[in-house]
């Protein structure tokens, strides 16, 4: 099982590579656009800010990751990439899914960033979310969502739904973290890691 | 929604987990990559290992064994102990932390939390405060780990937290000092004063000493959060009676 998990700056990605080590995976953390194009599967890890991820791919990657045609799995924020655009910062996404990501409203009742563990709601069988079932508890780090549609494959409330694991093709997405969401979060990345490339 | 998070607080000094009282005295408690997996399967949302004395000492935490602790870590995990400058955060985060919590350092030089939010982002930057009532307002004090640094500062708490988080900090953990180690409860007055002045997560920290406890703060001062250490180390109370009770009180907890 190789995996190449790309290197976007700053971001808390040591604890993906834990994650993946703990499977078992062989995983690279690389941000070379060669070694990623060559890799039997990619994980898009979330990172600071979309503006700034943005940014870090027009060195090559995203050429890479629009062509990537193995399993790509974007984590957090490498989810909210996957769309055409996003509030933050108001920046092109890699346009790779239809739609806007949007800003959660912080209201009194609701703190932003969403930081927690929420249920998941199953919206759509979906390999990726194999022995998932509607109700487990994944935790979320986020103040953007992406949008409820026919890529959506299981949603989560904040305020109101949002998509909590998308699907498409040889696409995935999970706005929480799977490598923080207990056993949860490691059958959502074995299940990613099982994918036919 | 979320569910009410339940953060179980390793105290930790030369490597070992301890257990203090008022923050004075401590009691070695056992190895932290060992804690945080029992308490990681009592079913803890979230880990915070402290270094109690890092930051009175001038240095930051041990990276090696923070990268011991989260290796072995599935739930999130956030650090603290004498991070004060950018560099010493992005460690931090490349070593396997989610968070960092800046707590001394930041009353110094409040930039550092923008700094970190600029380039980690918001959601990595945790700011602790350890705050009492003193002549009839909250005040916060820097140092706290040991009784000859621990030292009061101008800032009133309320207009910290608010500039912390107008600085881009992603959460609030506030110690109430006058409760920590007493365990009979924590300090709701404090707390919902807290939580109307922010729009960012509030966590409770101090004061637990009972299942209850964790039911009154969630209900009475609406934190997302409460953190406790001593009262998980002793075994006096388990992760699992405080889920308990706070579903029992009708409020969303992860079992």
């Amino acid at each position: 099982m190789n995996v190449a998990v790309i290197k976007l700056g700053v971001g808390n990605t040591a604890s993906v590579m834990f994650a993946l080590e703990r499977l078992g995976a062989k995983a690279v953390l690389t941000d070379d656009p060669v070694r990623i194009a060559e890799a039997e599967r990619a994980i898009l890890p979330g990172v600071g800010a979309a503006a700034a991820a943005m940014r870090l791919l027009d060195g090559g990657l995203r050429e890479v990751l629009r062509n990537f045609s193995r399993p790509l799995l974007g984590v957090c924020l490498g989810q909210q990439l996957l769309y055409e655009y996003s509030q933050e910062g108001g920046v092109a996404g890699l346009g790779l899914l239809p739609g806007e990501v949007s800003a959660l409203e912080a209201t009194s009742q609701l703190p932003t960033p969403h930081m927690g563990w929420s249920a998941l709601r199953i919206e759509r069988e979906n390999v990726l979310l194999e022995g998932v079932n509607s109700g487990d508890y994944a935790y979320f780090v986020h103040s953007f969502v992406c949008p409820v549609d026919d890529a959506t494959v299981a949603t989560a409330d904040y305020g109101r739904a949002f998509s909590a694991a998308v699907a498409r093709g040889n696409l995935f997405g999970c706005q929480f973290h799977p490598e923080r969401s207990g056993a949860v979060g490691a059958r959502v990345l074995r299940n990613f890691m099982g994918l036919p490339c | 929604m979320p569910s009410k998070r339940i953060i179980a607080c390793l105290d930790v000094k030369a490597g070992r987990v301890v257990k203090g009282v008022r923050f004075e005295g401590h009691a070695d408690m056992g190895d932290p990559a060992e804690l945080a997996q029992r308490y990681r399967d009592e079913g803890a949302d979230e880990i915070v290992i402290y270094d109690i004395t890092a930051s009175a000492e001038r240095r930051t935490i041990d990276y090696d064994w923070l990268a011991r602790v989260a290796r072995v870590l599935d739930i999130p995990l956030a650090v603290a102990g004498g991070i004060r400058s950018c560099e010493q955060a992005i460690a931090c985060l490349e070593h396997g932390a989610d968070k960092v919590s800046i707590n001394s350092p930041a009353l110094e030089r409040p930039e550092l939390i923008s700094e970190i939010a600029a380039v980690a982002g918001s959601q990595c930057v945790v700011v602790g405060v350890d705050s009492r009532m003193i002549e009839g307002a909250w005040r916060t004090f820097q140092y706290t780990g040991a009784a000859n640094t621990i030292r009061r500062t101008p800032r009133l708490m309320l207009d910290w937290i608010v500039e912390a988080q107008e600085r881009g900090a992603g959460e609030i953990v506030l110690n109430c000092m006058d409760q920590d180690g007493v365990r009979g409860g924590y300090d709701i007055a404090q707390l919902q004063a807290a939580r109307e002045r922010l729009r960012i997560p509030l966590i409770a920290s101090g004061g637990a000493g009972a299942p209850s406890h964790f039911a009154d703060v969630f209900l009475q001062a609406d934190v997302s959060a409460a953190l406790a250490a001593g009262i998980f180390h002793s075994g006096a109370v388990s992760i699992g009676d405080v889920k308990r009770a706070v579903r029992g009180a009708g409020l969303e907890v992860r079992l």
